[in-house]
């Protein structure tokens, strides 16, 4: 059993879980996930390590809450447990000096961009953060995030803070940066990673996005988180979940992660715009 | 000579395909003894040296002759730790009954259905027999990595020599294939269960959701263990390379059954793993995980379809689940290839698009490959397509592991008789060495292994 050592709302439907799982917390590097159940026998899901303490033993995830798993996650408080924190599980991302590195995060990847932020401004890269929601409100770990980058941009589709729009705008910021941008890193829903994608591609900059597929093992098993990628098949809790997004399949994986939802529901979790829903 | 096997009553084929039960009751004592009473004693037996955990046969079936059924288990558990899983699930028509004196004629000895009856028995009763004694603890520890039947008889054999025993798995129960393959229907999770529980009691430490190489590496357990047992399976699955396998309805048979069995899938909405309602299910492949694949759908309401490249002989399924899935109703499609996956507008599948094949003349081994018939291609209407065709090992530990030998296909390379890989106190054994094999030759190189981890331990406690 895992203990929970906290469990708060960070923003409306967005909740911090921090859980006592120190062999996870020793081997975990930025970018990977560990795969939790809320109960015996319930679904497996994964989520991004968005934090850790290797001597307190303890790793911080973020979610979102958006269906059943998520729900009962989002009920835990402190003293509580649950059965299974796997991982940490996938490749982690791959660091480096690249020069001047955009990390782009929505939703739940606000969080789990911020380690990722964290290594490469410690290997001195230029951090840039582009951070967006659907309004101002909507923002969390402002001041983490702020920390570990250089500069920080928002963007909200009502305008409430920073630019007003959603991620295509990263097409715009990209050009107004000196100095150049040598590499984007995007983490969020998958819409904000493909339409991202598509911004940089007539740029020409490498972009890196962690794909949010569904998951059973995490360790290469089922074979249910499978995507093309260069046209070839991979597996994306072993191979990925990083990828070039420039290469992957997108179609493939918006229709494949939602083989389980009802269509009403989809507004609910994504932050695409009405007509490129 | 009495060549007549006593048979074991099943549930009806129209009620089982209803159902998740078991689908054979197994022996009453009397069916057991009048089965036993057939047994010939034999001064050299042909079973005993077929079976690969070498089960003393003769006398635990001279002791069901006798009534004595408690004797009986603990001969039994004397060479096997899962007598309860192998009663139900060894192919033993190649093996212990394969050798039986009987065999040539066709009346071997039901050896499969005795053991099994045995193991439940001692179930009924409460009690366990394997090990009373507790042996003096030896101060060694031992890491097994993986939870399946390899994994689960090295801790077994090494707790009862006095070793402190880890089972490190990476999945959320221990079992391996029996709790995430092999259906409800063929082996009820309660007897895995049974088994693990036991092996808990004798004192075996069982760390769950525990994932080597990711969680912590083998070079890292090696510091704090004397050493090492591999049994991580063959879980890494195969799919054709045809066009349309990433569209939403094709599945792997492991994440089928995985989302059915370990998921218990087959119980929603009252649990969370999410199911489809499939109608019409095409399962590709012709071993025993396509049938239990196939016979799964049919439980949940699907017709079932097996695709099988070959005839019906040369099926690799064990002959018994053959029969048990055409009882219950699912449909063979002999000598058909898969070209396409098909899907809808949506990306769902509506189709599998194959071709007709025939046997050609036998190639050097003697076998007739299947050819293709040229205009034959037709297409098959199904709403969910499972590929049951294989697995090899996974990378996970091969590719953490700095200085362990590795094989062509993946494999871990080990010794057949002591399981030794090519780094220092590190053993392996079952599908992760051999590729997708069976429970008894994975028991049976965890066996092995663990007697040469013992001789190692010792010239340990010498120094
Ligand atoms: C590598 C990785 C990292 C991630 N990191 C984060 C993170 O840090 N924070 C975060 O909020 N989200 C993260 N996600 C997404 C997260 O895993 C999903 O939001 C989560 O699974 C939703 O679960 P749920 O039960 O609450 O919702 P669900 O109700 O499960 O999700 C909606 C639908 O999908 C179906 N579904 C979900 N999982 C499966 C499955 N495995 N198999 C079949 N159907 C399924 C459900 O039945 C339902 O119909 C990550 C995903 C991946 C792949
Ligand atoms: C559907 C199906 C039906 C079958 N039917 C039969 C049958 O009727 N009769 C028969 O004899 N055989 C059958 N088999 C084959 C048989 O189940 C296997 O040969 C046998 O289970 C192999 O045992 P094993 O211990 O080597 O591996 P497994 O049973 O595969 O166990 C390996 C375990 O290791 C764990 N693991 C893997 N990697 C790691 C890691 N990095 N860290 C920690 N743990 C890890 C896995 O999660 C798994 O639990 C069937 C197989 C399948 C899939
Ligand atoms: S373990 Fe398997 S092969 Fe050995 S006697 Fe029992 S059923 Fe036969
Ligand atoms: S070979 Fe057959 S008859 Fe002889 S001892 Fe074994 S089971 Fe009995
Ligand atoms: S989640 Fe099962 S193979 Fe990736």
């Amino acid at each position: 059993m895992i203990p929970v050592l906290e469990r708060t709302m960070v923003a409306p439907n967005i909740h911090n879980l921090r859980l006592q799982a120190p062999d996870v917390a020793r081997s975990a590097k930025p970018g990977q996930f560990v795969i939790l159940q809320a109960e015996e026998d319930g679904e497996r899901i994964p989520l991004t390590i968005s934090d850790w303490d290797a001597e307190k033993g303890d790793i911080t995830v973020v979610f979102m809450q958006v269906g059943a798993t998520t729900g009962k996650l989002a009920l835990l408080k402190a003293g509580d447990s649950i059965p299974t924190a796997a991982g940490p599980l996938g490749n982690p991302m791959e660091l480096g000096n690249f020069g001047t590195v955009i990390c782009v995060g929505g939703c739940y990847g606000i969080a789990s961009i911020y380690p990722i932020a964290r290594a490469l401004k410690e290997m001195n890269n230029r951090v840039i953060c582009v951070v967006e929601a659907r309004s101002s409100f909507l923002f969390y770990w402002q001041e983490k995030l702020r920390k570990t980058s250089d500069e920080m941009i928002f963007i909200t589709r009502d305008g409430s803070l920073g630019r007003r729009g959603h991620i295509n705008n990263l097409g715009s910021i990209i050009p107004s940066i000196k100095g150049g941008v040598d590499r984007v890193i995007i983490n969020g829903c998958n819409y904000v990673m493909m339409r991202g994608c598509e911004e940089t591609r007539p740029l020409g900059i490498k972009t890196i996005v962690s794909l949010n597929t569904l998951m059973i093992d995490g360790t290469g098993m089922c074979g249910v988180c499978r995507v093309t990628v260069n046209g070839s098949n991979k597996f994306a809790c072993v191979d990925g979940p990083h990828f070039d997004g420039h290469e992957v399949n997108w179609d493939e994986l918006s229709s494949r992660r939602q083989a389980y939802l009802r269509e009403e529901t989809v507004t609910l979790r994504t932050s695409a715009p009405e007509k490129e829903r | 000579m009495n060549l007549q096997r006593v048979e074991m009553s099943k549930q009806k084929p129209e009620v089982r395909r209803q159902n998740f039960d078991e689908v054979a009751f197994g022996y009453t004592p009397e069916e057991a003894m009048a089965e036993a009473s057939r047994c010939l004693d034999c001064k050299k037996p042909g079973c005993v040296g077929n079976c690969p955990v070498e089960v003393n046969i003769p006398d635990f079936i001279r002791c069901i002759k006798a009534g004595d059924f408690a004797e009986g288990i603990r001969i039994i558990r004397q060479k096997n730790c899962l007598p309860a899983v192998t009663g139900r699930v060894c192919p033993q028509e190649e093996q212990c009954e394969g050798g039986c004196v009987f065999a040539k004629r066709g009346g071997q000895i039901a050896i499969g259905r005795l053991e099994r009856f045995l193991a439940d028995w001692e179930a009924s009763q409460g009690i366990n027999t394997g090990s009373i004694k507790k042996p003096r603890p030896t101060g060694r520890k031992v890491a097994v990595i993986g939870g399946g039947p390899a994994g689960l008889t090295v801790a077994g054999d090494l707790i009862q020599l006095g070793h402190q025993v880890t089972v490190y798995e990476a999945l959320h129960k221990v079992g391996g294939v029996l709790v995430y393959g092999i259906p409800e229907f063929r082996l009820p999770k309660r007897i895995v269960r049974r088994e693990v529980d036991y092996l808990t009691s004798l004192g075996v430490e069982m760390v769950t959701s525990y994932v080597v190489g990711k969680t912590r590496t083998v070079d890292s357990l090696l510091e704090e263990y004397d050493a090492i047992f591999v049994g991580s399976g063959a879980g890494l699955p195969w799919f054709m390379e045809i066009p349309g396998n990433n569209l939403n309805g094709v599945y792997s048979a492991n994440e089928y059954l995985t989302r059915m069995n370990l998921m218990k899938g087959y119980t929603f909405p009252s649990v969370q793993t999410p199911i489809k309602q499939h109608h019409r299910v095409a399962v590709i492949g012709g071993g025993n995980v396509a049938m239990d694949c196939a016979r799964t759908a049919l439980r949940l309401g699907a017709e079932a379809h097996i695709v099988y490249r070959r005839s019906r002989q040369e099926l690799p399924a064990r002959l018994e689940e053959v029969e048990n899935a055409e009882e219950e109703g699912v449909i063979f499609d002999f000598l058909t290839l898969p070209l396409a996956c098909l899907g809808n507008e949506n990306s769902w599948v509506t189709g599998l698009s194959c071709q007709k094949m025939e046997l050609g003349e036998p190639d050097a081994s003697g076998r007739r490959s299947p050819v293709a018939i040229p205009g034959s291609e037709f297409v098959m209407p199904v709403d969910a397509i499972i590929y049951a065709i294989g697995n090899s090992p996974n990378p996970l530990i091969p590719s953490t592991t700095p200085g362990l030998a590795i094989g062509r296909k993946g494999n871990i390379e080990a010794e057949e008789a002591t399981g030794k890989t090519s780094k220092a106190r590190v053993w392996a054994g079952g599908d992760v060495v051999t590729g997708a094999a069976t429970v008894i030759l994975a028991m049976g190189a965890g066996r092995k292994a663990a007697r040469a981890i013992h001789r190692y331990l010792q010239t340990l406690e010498e120094e």
